[in-house]
This record gives structure tokens, C-alpha cells and sequence, in this order.
């Protein structure tokens, strides 16, 4: 999929640079936009770095499994298909909590592992509502801290990088209702 | 808000550390075990980026970036988001790495402080690579079914496209 986004992008800027004479900006910009690349990346890292540190510190004080805890409940109403205490049950609310924490590392191995462990305690018979829903929850941001956008913001000189928090989250919570509630209403559709 | 917004990350740093402090955690050694990996984890990014990052500035260069967004302009005018905002809106649900370069791109031209570069951050930090990650969940186990996830996944990420700029005008006061 990348791959065919890719060649696009470089072709359509040659034909378009070609059609609007913009040739010599468009040889140009190969150089400038690798080199800012590169830079952008690690004006981006020490922002980075000293977030992965303080979770990771978070991590190891136990707050991770505070919160999968803390999650629990939801997960049971959510996902009712999980058995109480079962594999898939520890590892959707551990994929819930990276997910929440912003360790995208962590996130996606243990989302594939509930996918999986929930289709072995449905003993391979198709996707279940838990399933459908549990990918639908991924596709929205949960992340509290979005940290990649404000090490990105910061590297771009905004004078707060994180003000946008608020409006993020109202909008995250928006975005993952209307998900949830399409996911709902389609259900009941389809029996 | 802007002064309630300035003490959060500080104290939830400071209750952090006395979190780590009371549950004996080496604190400086957790840190930097965690700081490393974030570090590795932004090299291994670069390839991607220096590919993608090139891409976005030659078809900003070659004007094919400002023909897309004025072409499109009716469909950013029916969801509120300034027109710069859009090509980040498209590929969003596609590609992270992609989305990334756009945005940098949207924050450099337009300052991450004007309502274009707003909007463009609160769009990104709202939304996931949702086809991609349908792609990846469903991949992993093979199962076969009508399923209702891609509809739902979509909405949601039309709704956080009509709700972010609103909420930037409702919460930041443009």
C-alpha cells in the first residue's frame, strides 16, 4: 500500500512540476526535504526520549497494571465474549492500556495476541461481536499523551506544544463514540 | 485554560516520580532504560521519514500539494477544516509515517500556533491509522465474515474530522 502511495507522490510532483514549470524548486526540494527529514527527527528526539523514559518509570512503579486493572469493568461490558480472567481478557486490557499510555510498541503485539487468544476461546468459529468491537476501539486514538505530535509540535516552536490537549481529547472521545455507536447500530443490522 | 494546561504535565511528572519514589523503583535507571528505547525507536524511524518527508516537500514544490488542497477545497469547506488541513485528513487512516511528514509540513508553513497548524495537530492526535490497523488485527487471525468494523471505523474518523476544528474554535478561542 505504502509502496504504490510512494511512487505516486513522486511521480504526480514530477508530472505536475513538469506541466507548472516548477522543475528547478522540484530538484531542489529532493535534497532540502531529506536533509529536514533528519533533522526533523532529532530535533523530535530528545522529546521523545525523555517521555519513553518517565512511562517506562511509570511502567516499572506498576502503574500499567493499575490501570489495566482500573479498565477492567469497561472491558467486561464491552467485550462480553472474554472469558472472566482468561488470556484474551488480561491481554485486551493490556493492549487497552498501551494503547492509553501511548506505548504503540507494546500496543499493536498485544492487540494480535487478544485477536488471537479471543478466536481460541471461540474455538476458531468466525469473528464474534467482542472481536468487531475490539478492533474498532483500535481504530480510534485512546492515546492520553499524544507524545510523537507534541515532540513534533515543540521541534516546530510552538510556544505550548501541549495546549492542544484539551480539544484533542474532546475530539478523541467524540471520534470513538461515533465509532462505537456505528458499531452498535450495525450489529443489531445484522443480527 | 492555557495557565491550567501549563501545570499538567508538570505535576503529573512530580506525582510520578514520588509514585516511583514510595514504590522504591530506581527511578534514574528506569528513566533512562526508557529513554534509550524511545531514542532507538526514533532512528528506526528515519528511513521511513527522510522517504516519506521527501515526498511531501517535492509535491509541495511542485505545487501539486496547493492544486490538491484548492481542488478540494468544497469537500474541507463541508467539514470545517481549513483547506491545508486536508491531505493530513486523507491519509491519515492510511499511513502514520505519511500523515507524520504532513503534518510537520502543515506545522512549518502555517506556524503550529495558527488555526490551520491547530487543527492539523488536534486531527492527528485524534485519529489512528484506522485501515491499516483493520488491515493488521484482522489479518492476524483469518476469520471470514461480514463484519461491520470498516463502516465504524470510517465514521469515527469523520467525526473527529467534522470535531476538530470546532473544538479548536470552542476550547482555544479562535
Amino acid at each position: 500500500m505504502l509502496n504504490l502511495i510512494w511512487a505516486g507522490m513522486l511521480l504526480v510532483s514530477v508530472v505536475c512540476a513538469a506541466a507548472l514549470g516548477r522543475m528547478e524548486e522540484l530538484s531542489q526540494s529532493v535534497f532540502s526535504g531529506a536533509q529536514r527529514a533528519v533533522e526533523l527527527v532529532f530535533a523530535m528526539a530528545g522529546a521523545m526520549a525523555v517521555w519513553t523514559g518517565f512511562l517506562r518509570a511509570a511502567e516499572k512503579a506498576g502503574a500499567t497494571a493499575k490501570l489495566a486493572a482500573f479498565l477492567r469493568p469497561a472491558v467486561r461490558r464491552l467485550f462480553p465474549d472474554c472469558r472472566e480472567g482468561g488470556e484474551a481478557d488480561r491481554a485486551v486490557c493490556m493492549n487497552l492500556t498501551a494503547n492509553l499510555l501511548g506505548l504503540g510498541n507494546a500496543a499493536t503485539p498485544m492487540g494480535l495476541a487478544a485477536m488471537r487468544a479471543m478466536d481460541e476461546e471461540n474455538g476458531g468459529r468466525g469473528l464474534t461481536r467482542s472481536m468487531v468491537r475490539f478492533v474498532v476501539v483500535n481504530t480510534a486514538s485512546l492515546q492520553l499523551l499524544p507524545t510523537t505530535l507534541g515532540a513534533l509540535r515543540s521541534a516546530a516552536g510552538a510556544a505550548s506544544p501541549l495546549d492542544i490537549l484539551p480539544a484533542v481529547w474532546l475530539t478523541s472521545a467524540v471520534s470513538l463514540a461515533a465509532a462505537l455507536a456505528a458499531c452498535f447500530a450495525l450489529e443489531k443490522r445484522h443480527g | 485554560m492555557d495557565k491550567a494546561a501549563s501545570y499538567l504535565v508538570p505535576l503529573l511528572l512530580a506525582a510520578l516520580v514520588v509514585y516511583c519514589l514510595i514504590r522504591r523503583v530506581p527511578v534514574f535507571d528506569a528513566f533512562s532504560e526508557g529513554a534509550r528505547e524511545g531514542l532507538r525507536s526514533c532512528v528506526s524511524l528515519l528511513p521511513v521519514l527522510v522517504g516519506l518527508v521527501t515526498g511531501v516537500s517535492m509535491l509541495q514544490a511542485s505545487g501539486a500539494l496547493e492544486l490538491a488542497a484548492g481542488a478540494l477545497e468544497p469537500l474541507a469547506r463541508c467539514l470545517g477544516l481549513p483547506k491545508e488541513v486536508l491531505p493530513l485528513a486523507l491519509m491519515k487512516p492510511v499511513s502514520g509515517g505519511a500523515s507524520t511528514a504532513l503534518l510537520s509540513q502543515t506545522l512549518d508553513r502555517c506556524g503550529p500556533d495558527s488555526f490551520a497548524g491547530r487543527a492539523a495537530s488536534v486531527l492527528a492526535g485524534s485519529t489512528e491509522t484506522a485501515l491499516y490497523c483493520i488491515a493488521v488485527y484482522f489479518g492476524a487471525i483469518r476469520r471470514k465474515g461480514k463484519n461491520c468494523a470498516l463502516p465504524a471505523a470510517l465514521l469515527g474518523h469523520l467525526a473527529a474530522c467534522l470535531c476538530a476544528s470546532w473544538a479548536v474554535r470552542l476550547l482555544m478561542g479562535f
